[in-house]
């Protein structure tokens, strides 16, 4: 009876220490967590930076001895970096702890203190690349939406754009404007946020479904394409009203024909199908702090044929956030595995010491290689002869899907314009995912928007 | 230089606590009193250290004079009642005397940086508690009757929970407490006590079933009225420290996992009946759920646990205040915070050092009566510590218990300084009687050995 006593209080001592290295960091890290906001008065917000040493976010003390936060790219790094007024968001909020900690040495701290200095906090050192994500930001120009670019074998983000943005300099001041307008909601980050139905981007894993459930051969798959299928009351057409006749899954994927998907979901094992979905963290929590919504995939076994053909071409109630679709894309490019997304790269104590890094790690294996490498090549060849022939004949190669993913929302509808696709495809290089609300077709607006980005990474040399 | 000081004094803090724990548990290995004496001393002076650090960064960050006054009516308290304890009753066990003036120190040490007129009301009730204490092991060495009163025990206890029970008004909507006077009573505090006597006396006078089932009648009845005055912790405390007190009494592990067969049972249907202990375990599990109303208390007390790390950020640079109700049912939280983890782990060790001497003396008792109460207030203590500990950690359901001698609280020092005091009680008792042995076998000896002495050897047994 002592030692199951004795036993108890050995557990809580150790469970404060399990508590101190393994839950620590995400109790301080935790968005509600204002604890370290009481260091204002003894430390100085440390600086948001880029790999390369671009400012993103930086404290200046007046003279006075009040602080200013400044953002030098004011709008274009607006959701990503977040602001530190009004409540936090973004970086801001997600690396609040490590800003206002200060790992300086004790002796600096002490004389920091003696002549009644505030110590600098540390410095975030993010993977965002300032080329790419001012490529990304003009090249998304004023459609509302969102562009994120990430680096497929590591789960680097190297940009983030959301439209409508804000200009953090000056938040304070248009909060009330802000926060009463939800036509525009400007201060939702859009790329990690945002649920959009995923249309044609969706065949991706449509596809991966069919082959999964038919052992990886489709050599037998052949279906004559007539411009619509209509199974009882149900009629799915193609974009456009296009015929494509006869065609094989390669073909059938890179022109987009929605009749040729809507047949393969109606072949489908929905359970499988759905396992599948959930597999790749549909209905879950992306494996990332950065503050995102799940995505919504809904068929299961029970469902009715029409709601399987519209999921099998990414409309129904399938709804998902552009971050999750560069997820899978970046999937496909690193050959099936899916790599923890991450943008924080390093915490630095002001003077440059590293405190922590992040390094990249694998989150999942999700698919064969074989199966990546055949999605591969029909992404590819939708970029050489489908939809998203606007990327062929460029410097590099790519690998793509479009998607016009149509939408009801009150009685008004429209057509988001959608592309997923990475570039240099024996070799990955960086995974784009544009969407632009009301943008039409992928080919008319999401994939010149993404040749744009793809231009300015292969003309910075990278 | 403020700065300095207030730095350095956060590592000292914490080199002294680890020191004064270390010599809780190795003064066992020494065997000559005289080293024990010494371990004693050493402690004591260990615990003056880290009382006037504290306080002198307390000064030094409000520079309030008052601070200063207060530290010294302190320092005379705490430097009398180790005095008066270790003159009155040298038989009385020195660690568990300074464990409770330890205890007591933190306990001062945090709630004057949390509030400073809580803390004086505490130093009073703390004053009279031990004055109190000072007399109780006496009238347990003489006063007989009181292993004769059962029902007596049993009735005020139920009385009393009764009485809260209907008369009560209802306090931070969880807690009830009787008004008396402007001092609000936590009945359950004290009533813990007189539940551990009843329980004693009905299983140390013979072991048939119908005993067991008074006793088990009479305990049901006490964790019923608890369940549904929705104080879940001390009916959880009460619950396994009759079972503890059970299984010592009867040596029955059947009746124990019955008992806890039936407590499990208990336990779903109340989660089930009782929307408040749905409540606790919903928050316990998705303390970020309701994070603004429900979720708000535990995700401070995890804010602060985190903020703290292992070295704490030093008194008065944390913000420990922000935990509601932090000075009665937070206080780790409060004391991880701004004097760290290590410290907190030692606090948790000196607590479990008090629990291993209230066992100790259990053990060595001859008398069933005694030695049954001094088990049941060592289970308890320890259950009590378990839940506010877990709880504030989220280590287990939060039921909002104080952490005895640490937290702000009236009845909850008064009744834990008590029990301290019984106990003590107990272990004179049991020195009482090896000495009576002593003196016994010291003149059998005399007897058998003396007619064949040469004379002119003198007393063998002055060696004794």
């Amino acid at each position: 009876m002592t030692y199951v006593f004795a036993f108890m209080f050995l557990l809580m001592a150790g469970y404060l220490i399990y508590f101190n290295v393994v839950k620590r960091d995400e109790i301080n890290a935790n968005a509600n967590n204002t604890k370290q906001d009481s260091q204002s008065d003894k430390i100085i917000r440390g600086s948001i930076v880029t790999d390369d040493g671009t400012v993103l976010a930086s404290t200046s003390v007046n003279s006075d001895g009040t602080e200013t936060r400044t953002y030098p790219y004011e709008n274009v790094f607006a959701h990503v970096v977040g602001y530190a007024s009004n409540g936090k968001a973004g970086l801001e909020a997600a690396a609040n702890y490590d800003l206002m900690t200060s790992h300086s040495s004790l002796l600096n701290q002490i004389k920091n203190g003696e002549n009644n200095e505030k110590i600098k906090g540390d410095n975030v050192v993010v993977t965002l690349n300032p080329v790419i994500q001012q490529a990304a930001y003009y090249a998304l120009g004023s459609y509302k939406g969102a562009v994120v670019v990430m680096e497929p074998d590591s789960g680097k983000i190297l940009a983030m754009v959301s439209k409508p943005d804000f200009n953090p300099n000056t938040i304070s001041e248009e909060w009330e404007t802000m926060v009463s307008d939800d036509t525009n909601s400007s201060l939702l980050n859009r790329a990690a946020q945002g649920l959009y139905p995923p249309g044609s981007t969706f065949k991706i894993l449509t596809t991966l479904a069919y082959l999964q459930q038919n052992n990886d051969i489709y050599s037998g798959f052949s279906f004559d394409c007539t411009g619509s299928l209509t199974q009882n009351d149900v009629t799915i057409t193609c974009y456009n009203g296009n015929v494509h006749g006869a065609e094989d899954l390669k073909t059938a994927f890179a022109h987009s024909c929605n009749t040729a998907f809507a047949n393969i979901g109606l072949n489908l094992d929905n359970g499988a199908f759905r396992k599948l979905a959930e597999k790749f963290l549909f209905n879950n929590s992306l494996p990332t702090s950065l503050t995102h919504s799940d995505s919504v995939f809904k068929l299961d076994k029970d469902t009715s044929y029409g709601e399987v053909m519209t999921t099998a071409i990414g409309q129904g109630d399938t709804l998902v956030t552009p971050l999750h679709m560069a997820l899978i894309t970046s999937t496909v490019a690193n050959g099936g595995i899916m790599m923890t997304p991450y943008y924080v790269e390093r915490i630095e104590t002001y003077d440059g010491d590293v405190v922590s890094e992040t390094r990249p790690s694998a989150y999942k294996e999700l698919m064969s290689t074989q199966e990546a490498g055949i999605l591969t090549d029909f992404m590819k060849e939708t970029v050489n002869s489908g939809t998203g022939t606007a990327l062929s004949y460029s410097g590099y190669s790519v690998a793509g899907k479009t998607g016009s993913a149509e939408y009801e929302t009150n009685g008004v509808t429209g057509t988001h314009s959608w592309f997923v696709g990475f570039s240099n495809v024996d070799d990955p290089d960086i995974v784009v995912a544009v969407i632009a609300e009301d943008g039409g077709t992928g080919s008319q607006t999401a994939v010149p928007i993404a040749k744009a980005i793809f231009d300015a990474y292969y003309n910075a040399g990278y | 230089m403020i700065n300095l000081v207030i730095q350095v004094s956060r590592y000292l803090i914490i080199i002294l606590m680890a020191l004064y724990t270390l010599q809780s548990y190795t003064v066992f290995r020494r065997t000559s009193s005289r080293a024990k004496e010494y371990v004693f001393l050493r402690q004591n002076i260990s615990m003056f250290f880290i009382h006037f650090i504290a306080f002198a960064v307390l000064f030094l960050e409000t520079m309030e004079i008052q601070i200063l006054v207060f530290y010294g009516a302190q320092v005379i308290y705490l430097a009398a009642t180790l005095v008066f304890f270790r003159n009155l009753y040298p038989k009385a066990s020195k660690l568990l005397i300074n464990n409770m003036c330890m205890l007591m120190t933190i306990g001062f040490i945090m709630i004057t940086r949390l509030s400073y007129d809580q803390s004086i009301k505490q130093f009073k009730i703390a004053v009279a508690g031990t004055i109190l204490a000072l007399i109780i092991p006496l009238i347990i060495r003489k006063l007989q009757v009181i292993t004769k009163m059962t029902w007596a025990y049993a009735f005020v206890g139920i009385g009393l929970l009764g009485l809260v029970f209907v008369a009560a008004r209802v306090t931070n909507g969880a807690k009830l407490a009787l008004n008396i006077g402007g001092f609000s009573f936590q009945a359950s505090e004290f009533v813990k006590i007189v539940f551990v006597f009843a329980v004693a006396g009905l299983l140390s006078e013979a072991r048939d079933l119908r005993r067991i089932v008074i006793a088990t009648g009479l305990a049901a009845v006490h964790v019923l009225i608890l369940v549904i005055s929705t104080d879940l912790g001390s009916a959880l405390i009460f619950f396994i420290t009759y079972l503890v007190m059970l299984f010592v009494a009867t040596r029955n592990p059947f009746l124990v996992l019955a008992g806890l067969l039936a407590g499990a049972v208990a336990a779903v249907v109340a989660y089930f009946r009782f929307s408040h202990v749905k409540v606790r375990v919903e928050v316990w599990l998705h303390p970020f759920d309701d994070y603004a109303n429900k979720g708000y208390q535990i995700c401070q007390s995890l804010f602060s646990i985190g903020a703290g790390g292992w070295l704490g950020t030093g008194l008065y640079q944390g913000s420990p205040g922000a935990i509601p109700y932090a000075q009665q049912d937070f206080m780790f939280s409060a004391i991880t915070e701004e004097l760290g983890g290590i410290f907190s782990i030692c606090l948790i060790l000196v607590c479990m050092s008090c629990f291993i001497m209230f066992i100790n003396i259990a053990m060595k008792l001859t008398n069933r009566f005694y030695r049954l109460v001094a088990l049941g207030l060592g289970t308890t203590y320890a259950m009590q510590v378990f839940l506010t500990v877990g709880g504030g950690m989220k280590m287990i359901p939060l039921t909002g218990v104080t952490l005895p001698l640490v937290s702000y609280g009236g009845s909850s020092v008064l009744s834990t300084l008590i029990m301290f005091a019984i106990v003590q009680g107990l272990y004179m008792l049991r020195r009482d009687e090896e000495e009576k042995d002593d003196e016994k076998r010291f003149k059998e000896f005399q007897q058998n050995q003396g007619p064949r002495d040469p004379s002119g050897f003198g007393n063998p047994g002055g060696q004794y």
